[in-house]
């Protein structure tokens, strides 16, 4: 099956072993997985801030990027959300590109999402030996309504010590502009995310948004506490 | 009461640093939103509910100006009055004159968050009303001169010791430590005022179209003495409280309290068709309804915004909302707070002044979660983003800064070329920052940066840079 792997931008300059993760994963089950150096962010920061004029020729790139693409996998749950709940918003009065819009948004799926939902495996194979606690990002379990998928290919890999955080799914304090414009509730945020990931004594934070991990790793490593966080998929390629 | 939105960078800063606050906000947390849980996972039917709800506001609000013609007939029909307010001005003017014709002295009052909003009490205390809230939070916040800080539970910011501080002022008596004590004072304060009073107003938390019958819920029987004891009582509703039956009725009730409070049924819930009829007993003599616009037609016409107007004040999306359970009620500078808050107050108060509330949230959507008439709340966020950044009609002050880094930003986004040249000026620019025995780390203003914005640095080198290398190729 020939699947195109979108690496978002912050992925692409923040994290780029999850790149090559998710590329590993996707090809271990046998897949052709292309990717296309064209492609480049999703539009999601505008468009959360409010400038849908400036995000629409970014979410043009990014249909015509992926318009032969049986499938479009990403390890990013908030700019697959972005593409399949937002892109038809902002091209509501131009049926041309929200028939497009609608077309890409049914072939987008976030990596985890795809394992389980699309391939229907749970067990990706490979061990990994160490305590883990998952953050459900809002627009992963809100958005995506994805909970179960990312956590049973956790509990099935080898080695896992897999513990669940009390308030998983309260928001990480990140939000985007958010953090820019209100840094201080931010951060007031994001430290009681914490302060639950350090009661569930796992070593490793994971997730399937980037953007919340760093947020949490950010405060992390400000303040040296000795928690990693971990992308799901650096975990998941781990021994396969 | 005055608009201090523009503050609410300021404002949730210092909240932040209020211990009181804090504690107070994360028992808003625990209980309230804990208990509005479990009273949901009781229902069998939760989500079925709320979905109803949903099409019960949006049927009526479609078809408002018949249901409301009709609630004015209806209230007729049964002997009430009924007056037409456009905004704030006019609406204090018909219950003030209300008061003047009928000899009134002395006003006590259920609480009600639409008359927070029409600054009724300073417009009857000015005209040398009494007026004497008597719902137990509003009466602390009213000795306390105060706003309320949560749609529902007014003085939620206050703690026991600075209500025990506050009525020993006021009142000049011992302070006591039992919020019992203090309950049963403020009881035996607010029973004298309810018998000396001639006029009680009251909120209206749903009317009811076809019988007339306006509907309050409590907790605490201060409502049901304020409606019927005093010869006068006046209701005053916003015009979207009105709904078109009482079969309708019988939903929305069961998702109020739960969502309030998390209970089943508040403690009273009183069911008041027009003034009392000779042959009983209890009630007031005369029954007026104001009924109030204040901007809410502009929001009725808005079809993107419209929805806004479903909301039936039970605060569940304060409780939720992460944002809000870190800033507390006042940060959010006028009278409703929160989520709800920040999509009103844009709507109904000055645009400019609120420009900021609607990026007052990470957009998690525990809001709209929550919501029991599953208002889209994330969404009518994003949709104010976008007119304060595009409508010239929605202007409020944007950073040049911000302006710029977007244009650069976005275009880079766009164009491959910028991009990637961009990520590598980037590489470049941070090193100095990111060392930190580097000169520039170790200054205290980019240490201060680096705690304050969680910034992390870039990567070595990007995916498609290591992929370029290891494929030899990348289109």
């Amino acid at each position: 099956m020939a699947i195109h792997l979108f690496i978002p931008c912050l992925i692409d300059q923040f994290s780029p072993e999850t790149g090559f993760s998710s590329l590993r994963i996707l090809e271990k089950l046998g897949h052709t997985v292309s990717y296309s150096q064209e492609q480049l962010c999703c539009g999601q920061p505008f468009f959360k801030t409010g400038y849908w004029e400036k995000t629409r020729p970014i979410a043009k790139k990014t249909i015509n990027n992926f318009r032969n693409a049986r499938y479009v996998v990403a390890p990013s749950g908030s700019c697959v959300n972005m593409i399949r709940h937002h892109y038809e918003e902002l091209f509501i009065d131009d049926p041309v590109w929200l028939d497009r819009a609608g077309d890409l948004s049914s072939r987008v799926f976030e990596l985890t999402e795809f394992l389980v939902k699309v391939e229907k495996i749970e067990n990706i194979g490979g061990h990994f030996n160490d305590t883990v606690t998952y953050h459900d990002s809002c627009q992963v379990l809100s958005g995506l309504g994805l909970s179960s998928e990312p956590r049973k290919l956790l509990k099935n890999k080898q080695g896992i010590d897999f513990i669940e955080m009390e308030r998983s799914h309260v928001c990480c304090g990140f939000g985007g502009v958010f953090s820019f414009k209100f840094p201080h509730i931010s951060k007031a945020m994001v430290r009681d995310k914490v302060n639950t990931i350090l009661a569930s004594k796992a070593h490793i934070v994971t997730g399937c948004e980037i953007s919340c991990l760093m947020h949490i790793r950010g405060y992390l490593d400000t303040y040296d506490i000795p928690v990693r966080t971990m992308h799901i998929a650096d975990i998941l390629a781990k021994g396969i | 009461m005055k608009v201090s939105c523009h503050k609410f960078k300021q404002e949730s800063k210092r909240a932040l640093g209020d211990r009181h606050l804090q504690k107070a906000l994360r028992i808003v947390d625990e209980r309230l939103r804990a208990k509005r849980d479990q009273a949901f996972g009781e229902l069998e039917n939760g989500e079925e509910l709320r979905s109803k709800a949903h099409e019960i506001k949006k049927h009526t609000l479609e078809h408002l100006d018949e249901y409301l013609e009709k609630l004015e007939s209806s209230v007729e029909r049964i002997g009430g009055t009924v007056h037409w307010a456009s905004d704030s001005k006019s609406a204090c003017n018909i219950i003030e004159n209300i008061a003047l014709e009928n000899r009134v002295h002395t006003i006590v009052k259920g609480k009600s968050m639409v008359t927070e909003e029409i600054e009724l009490n300073d417009r009857l205390i000015s005209r040398g009303f009494d007026v004497f809230e008597t719902d137990l939070g509003e009466f602390i916040i009213q000795l306390a001169d105060e706003p309320p800080s949560h749609i529902v539970g007014p003085a939620i910011h206050k703690t026991k010791e600075q209500i025990s501080r506050l009525f020993s002022e006021k009142f000049n008596i011992e302070r006591m430590n039992d919020p019992e004590d203090m309950t049963m004072f403020a009881r035996k304060t607010l029973r004298e005022k309810f018998l000396n009073a001639d006029m009680g107003i009251t909120g209206v938390n749903f009317a009811v179209s076809e019988t007339g019958t306006i509907v309050l819920f409590e907790n605490e029987g201060n409502i049901r003495l304020t409606t019927t004891l005093p010869r006068i009582h006046v209701a005053i509703m916003g015009i979207e409280k009105v709904i078109p039956t009482l079969s309708d009725l019988g939903v929305l009730i069961k998702l109020l309290a739960r969502s309030a409070t998390g209970q089943k049924m508040p403690v009273y819930m009183s069911m008041i068709s027009g003034s009392r009829r000779i042959e009983e007993r209890d009630g007031s003599d005369v029954f007026h309804l104001v009924i109030l616009d204040n901007g809410r037609s502009d929001i009725l016409n808005d079809e993107p915004l419209k929805e806004t107007l479903f909301c039936i004040r039970c605060g569940a999306c304060l409780n939720s909302c992460p944002v809000y359970l870190k800033a507390g009620g006042h940060a959010y500078g006028w009278v409703y707070s929160g989520p709800i808050g920040s999509i009103l107050t844009p709507q109904m108060v000055d645009r400019e002044k609120a420009g900021q509330l609607p990026y007052a949230s990470t957009l998690c959507g525990a809001c709209a979660e929550i919501c029991p008439v599953k208002i889209n709340i994330p969404g009518i966020l994003l949709e104010l983003r976008r007119r304060y950044t595009e409508e010239s009609d929605w202007k409020a002050p944007t950073p040049l800064l911000e302006k710029a880094l977007v244009s650069l930003y976005s275009l880079s986004m766009e164009k491959r070329f910028l991009y990637e040249k961009g990520a590598f000026a980037a590489r470049l620019i941070q090193r100095p920052f990111i060392v930190e025995s580097s000169v520039l780390g170790r200054l205290s203003c980019i240490k201060k940066l680096r705690e304050t914005y969680n910034i992390l640095p870039l990567s070595k080198q990007s995916f498609r840079q290591q992929f370029k290398a290891r494929k030899g190729c990348g289109k």
